[in-house]
């Protein structure tokens, strides 16, 4: 009901968008319009955006292929030098940098228009959004419920229908796990495979920046523009960026589907697995072989990103200091104004980590923690490469759970943590993996204290269909496979292209 | 492996990070229990593996010593909390 | 009690004379207007990047290989954590647990040997500045960045130095090196060459170490001298008096010629050291690294010896001329424009040159060796007295002029016309009966004389040889 009634309702794929612009069949002031109309319509009760630029539609981006002036929304945690950039955090309230990301300056010269910047945990520091500054932001499928984290506002905006698509950034699933809370598709490219200069960084080894789309063919259309070889970031690979939609074809048979059986085992809610194996017998009856593979390490995973995340973190937030930029509690000396200003300009979660990792650096504790992570890091990426011998890609569910409740898990962070368990060990081993929508679940809207795995019973109950995600997880630069299954897989099913009932 | 009191104080200060006390009980038991549970790492034998920082294979990446145009002064002065129209201003250090 | 020893190691940093800063694109340059040199990367702005200087390391290398050390087969960077507001990042990229070299040293003139541990490359940070018309000082400082992020090396010696003199030696011979090798400018004052210094002290023949007290604040070599005297014997004060040593950093006071506690600043540092994530490991291959030895010039001590050897000039004066590159390369190129008479060259360089140019700033004076050889030249084949050249020569180095037109111009020229000589010769043994009659009695001693009044009549013009035969054939 939100499109334009009077005439040709506008397209809500972004490829769809930029050739309808390319067209002339309407303008980037019209398809702007309509966007904008549609945040302010729904996005107070959202969250979802954290600054909602000023788009006068003046800036005429319609020559500029291949977006023709197509709207985006980026996560707050990408410089951009005509908005500002926040990172959820109080430290960096009001903060206009003076320069554009590499990705940010893609998407400008790609003829993108932004429509502003969204919410996300303070520092992409969370899985559920509510560790923003600033506010939290809501499950459009279920407004009582966390979006996921930290790319949450990414998820939200695109599952609401607030943007055609978005960038987030995924350093242990925070593009993943919100795709799937969302119902959104979610891509993480290859550690390297797209530019991380003017992402504010978490953890440098893991981070990576991606798009959250609503199907994987505009997943590739954007990874096209963002990927390639960067200059400015010294990590950014000199490999060559394939067409990726070209290589779309829908055809999956003979591709070898790895499936983990770490991953089905403890933790993984019922019905979510049953919507897994639904879609991986879809995927057998499209000519696809399922292997079952092993990635004995698996269970390590979180317990390595808790020491290297936060130990990289507590280093890149030195930075926050009050001397050049953002917040500064103003004191009699430098010294103490450090520990002021950073001790009120950084949340909770953020401070538990910067502690957690200024620990694991710290003398004498440097070799058992740091260095031994470091060390389980091999054996993890050398489980996925031992796999990737006898399959394509490897298939799992993106999360356990569907989206659970807001503040059901503030006050246990290692529960908090666990949201990540299938998409961690991904980081760490810097390949390329996306989340797709692979059915839905219901979860009671009333019941005080979900039991768990009791999830029939709230079935009974009648109540919220929260979409699951699937992930598939790729050889290392072979975005190209995961994007050709999900796609296959998109063009058999509709569940990518569902709206939650309000935002329809 | 237990964080105690005054390790979490240690640490804070370290990191420049103002904890009141009030916090740093709870900060203890907080960091003694993540990192009880990331010390499961510590029961695999990892004797003579090699540590990965970087998942890629990445070697020899260089600039060439070419001067290029940075940031105009005042458009970095903007974002700053105090300055003097050339330099940032803070307090005295120490 | 036993004679003591002081045991002396000293830390150097030396900022690398590339274009622009180690990890980003901004000019490396000094005395600019502040934070006009500066990006997103220098000045850590969020998301900003770093991406390594190819030349950095080139002169890294070359300074290592200057001072015999070993390089590294593959290095990494590292980040050093700590606050300071002049440290953009709250880190310092640094080498931590590969450094660039490791091993070598400089053989001092005693024969004695200062060992280098090792040779690392790293980021220099920003300044602060603690004066400003319209601050108050004592409540506020500023801070310029145009220095973060300037390539330096740091060089860090055994213990190895026993005297306050081999410090300072071991420092003139490090910075000529570096200036040889063009691998910084190695200004003091400007702050490319700076330098730490640790002392203790111990019963002499000891091989344990005493209680290590790091000084700072040295801001010349003569600095280094005196604070190191000065801190030796105030250790050996205090031990005699039965006192203990704590390790400290101490500051050197120029101005009360001691040095003093640097107090509040908390114990060791727990800098936290680990892979900086941002940057890549790097190699550098054999034939890469045997080109940068190439590019290495032949160093003083040995240019020295082969001036000595070569041109036959004595060592005190082949020490002179191998005081910086460019005097020592001007020499030779004198020398190659006029090869006859090295010696002179040698000779006028070092009696008369450097009374007019400092040895620093050869190379950037107007004065042009083909000229200073060309006026040897002249004295040689007696075109000119060497009273005249000595006459034009401010004139040849400051305006950088040819002495042999600045003698035409200034009508310099000599007379060699016979008939004009003679005409100065009559003229003068007319005027000096008295003594021309004593030559001719046989007091020989008088030709000096008359030969010297004929010059004068000439006004120093007339060519001195043609001026003997004349004057003996007239007389």
């Amino acid at each position: 009901m939100a499109r334009d009634t009077a005439a040709e309702p506008f397209p809500f794929l972004l490829r769809e968008i930029a050739s309808g612009l390319a067209q002339g069949l309407f303008s980037p002031k019209e398809i702007t319009a309509h966007y904008r109309e549609r945040i302010d319509r729904y996005d107070g009760d959202l969250g979802c955006f954290l600054h909602v630029a000023e788009v006068s539609g003046d800036t005429d981006t319609s020559e500029c292929a291949p977006l023709h002036g197509a709207p985006i929304a980026l996560k707050d945690l990408l410089v951009t030098s005509d908005m500002p950039t926040t990172c959820a955090s109080r430290i960096l309230e009001g903060y206009r940098p003076p320069y554009d990301a590499t990705a940010v300056k893609r998407l400008r010269e790609a003829g993108a228009c932004f429509l502003g910047k969204l919410n996300m945990d303070e520092f992409a520091m969370g899985s559920s959004n509510e560790n923003s500054a600033f506010h939290p932001c809501r499950n459009p499928w279920d407004r009582d419920r966390v979006p996921g984290g930290s790319s949450g506002g990414s998820a939200a905006a695109v599952a609401a229908r607030l943007v055609p698509a978005s960038l987030g950034s995924d350093t242990g699933g925070s593009i993943r796990q919100p795709a799937s809370f969302c119902g959104v598709t979610g891509l993480k490219p290859t550690y390297g495979r797209v530019s991380r200069y003017g992402l504010v960084a978490f953890a440098s080894s893991l981070d990576q920046i991606g798009p959250l789309t609503i199907d994987a063919a505009d997943a590739a259309f954007l990874l096209e523009i963002l990927a390639g070889h960067d200059p400015l970031d010294s990590t950014s690979a000199s490999v060559p960026v394939p067409r990726f939609t070209e290589t779309l074809d829908g055809e999956i048979n003979g591709t070898r589907v790895g499936i983990p059986k770490e991953y089905f085992s403890e933790g993984l809610e019922e019905d979510v697995r049953e919507r897994v194996e639904e879609a991986l017998r879809l995927l057998e009856g499209e000519g696809a072989d399922l292997v079952e593979v092993s990635l004995p390490h698996t269970r390590y995973a979180v317990p390595v990103y808790y020491i290297v995340a936060p130990a990289e973190a507590s280093s890149n937030l030195a930075r926050f200091d009050g001397v050049r930029y953002g917040l500064r509690k103003e004191e009699e000396t430098m010294m103490e104004s450090f520990f002021s200003t950073r001790g009120a300009g950084f949340g909770p979660e953020v401070k538990r980590r910067i502690l957690l990792g200024t620990y694991a650096l710290s003398s004498g504790y440097y070799d058992a923690y740091y260095k031994t992570a470091l060390k389980v890091r091999t054996l993890i990426q050398r489980d996925f490469l031992e796999a990737f011998r006898s399959v394509d890609v490897i298939a799992t569910p993106t999360s356990p759970t569907p989206a659970f409740r807001a503040g059901e898990r503030l006050d246990d962070p290692i529960k908090m943590y666990l949201s990540d368990v299938f998409t961690i060990s991904v980081n760490l081993a810097g390949l390329p993996a996306i989340s797709i929508p692979c059915g839905f679940v219901k979860r009671g809207k009333a019941l005080e204290e979900r039991k768990n795995g009791d999830a029939e019973e709230e079935a009974m109950q009648g109540g919220a269909d929260l979409p699951v995600g699937l992930q598939l997880i790729g050889k290392p630069f072979d975005e190209a496979g995961i994007l050709r299954v999900a796609d296959a897989y998109q063009r058999r099913t509709d569940y990518h292209l569902r709206v939650p009932e309000a935002f329809s | 492996m237990k964080v105690s009191h005054s390790e979490v104080r240690r640490i804070a200060n370290l990191a420049r990070l103002r904890v009141e006390e009030d916090e740093v009980s709870r900060l203890s038991e907080e960091m003694s229990r993540i990192l009880e549970f990331a010390e499961t790492i510590r029961e695999l034998d990892t004797e003579g593996i090699e540590p990965t920082t970087h998942v890629i294979e990445l070697t020899d990446v260089w600039r060439e010593d070419e001067p290029r145009r940075g940031l105009e002064r005042a458009r970095v002065l903007e974002n700053a909390p105090h300055d003097d129209g050339a330099c940032f201003v803070t307090p005295r250090i120490g | 009690m036993k004679t003591m020893e002081a045991v002396i190691g000293l830390e150097v940093h030396v900022q690398l004379a590339t274009r622009t800063k180690i990890f980003c694109s901004c000019p490396n340059r000094f005395g600019d207007e502040p934070n006009t040199n500066i990006c997103p990367t220098c000045l850590g702005l969020p998301g900003a990047l770093p991406v390594l200087n190819r030349r950095a390391v080139q002169l890294a290398i070359k300074a290592a290989l200057a001072l015999e050390g070993e390089i590294a087969e593959t290095m990494k960077f590292d980040r050093k954590n700590y606050f300071y507001p002049d440290l953009p990042k709250g880190y310092q990229i640094s080498q931590f647990d590969r450094p660039l070299s490791s091993g070598g040293g400089i053989t001092l003139s005693n024969g004695r040997r200062v060992g280098l541990k090792r040779i690392h490359l790293e980021e220099d940070a920003g300044k602060l500045l603690h004066t400003a018309e319209s601050l108050d000082e004592s409540r506020f400082t500023r801070v310029d960045l145009n220095r973060a992020g300037t390539p330096l090396i740091e060089i860090v010696t055994n213990p190895d130095i026993r005297t306050p003199e081999e410090a300072y030696e071991f420092l003139k011979t490090l910075k000529l090196t570096l200036e040889y090798c063009e691998v910084s400018d190695c200004n003091m004052e400007e702050g490319s060459l700076r330098c730490d210094a640790n002392v203790s002290v111990r019963p002499e023949g000891s091989s344990e170490l005493g209680v290590k007290i790091e000084i700072k604040n040295l801001n010349s070599f003569k600095a280094v001298q005196s604070a190191l005297r000065f801190e030796i014997e105030r250790q050996k004060r205090e031990l005699r008096a039965g006192r203990t040593l704590v390790q400290e950093t101490r500051l050197w006071d120029a101005d009360r010629k001691m040095t003093r506690s640097m107090r509040g600043k908390e114990g060791s540092e727990d800098y936290r050291y680990f892979p900086d994530p941002d940057l890549v490991s790097f190699t550098v291959s054999r034939e890469v690294i045997e080109e940068i030895e190439r590019e290495i010039p032949e160093l003083p001590r040995l240019r020295a010896a082969r001036f000595v050897e070569e041109y036959g000039i004595p060592e005190t004066d082949a020490g002179i001329l191998t005081s910086t590159r460019a005097l020592g390369d001007f020499f030779e190129e004198a020398v190659r424009s006029y090869p006859e008479n090295p010696k002179g060259i040698a000779n006028w360089i070092t009696a008369e040159l450097l009374r007019e140019v400092p040895a620093e700033e050869m190379g950037k004076r107007e004065v042009s060796p083909r000229h200073l050889a060309t006026l040897v030249r002249l004295i040689d084949s007696r075109t000119i007295t060497g009273k005249i050249a000595k006459k034009i020569f401010p004139e040849v180095v400051r305006e950088g002029k040819d002495p042999e037109k600045l003698i035409e111009e200034r009508g310099l020229k000599p007379i060699s016309d016979s008939a004009a000589i003679e005409a100065f010769c009559r003229e003068v043994i007319d005027a000096n009966p008295g003594p021309v009659e004593e030559y001719r009695a046989g007091k020989t001693a008088t030709f000096g004389w008359l030969v010297g009044q004929v010059m004068k009549a000439s006004k120093g013009k007339a060519d001195p040889r043609s001026v003997n035969e004349i004057l003996r054939r007239l007389l």
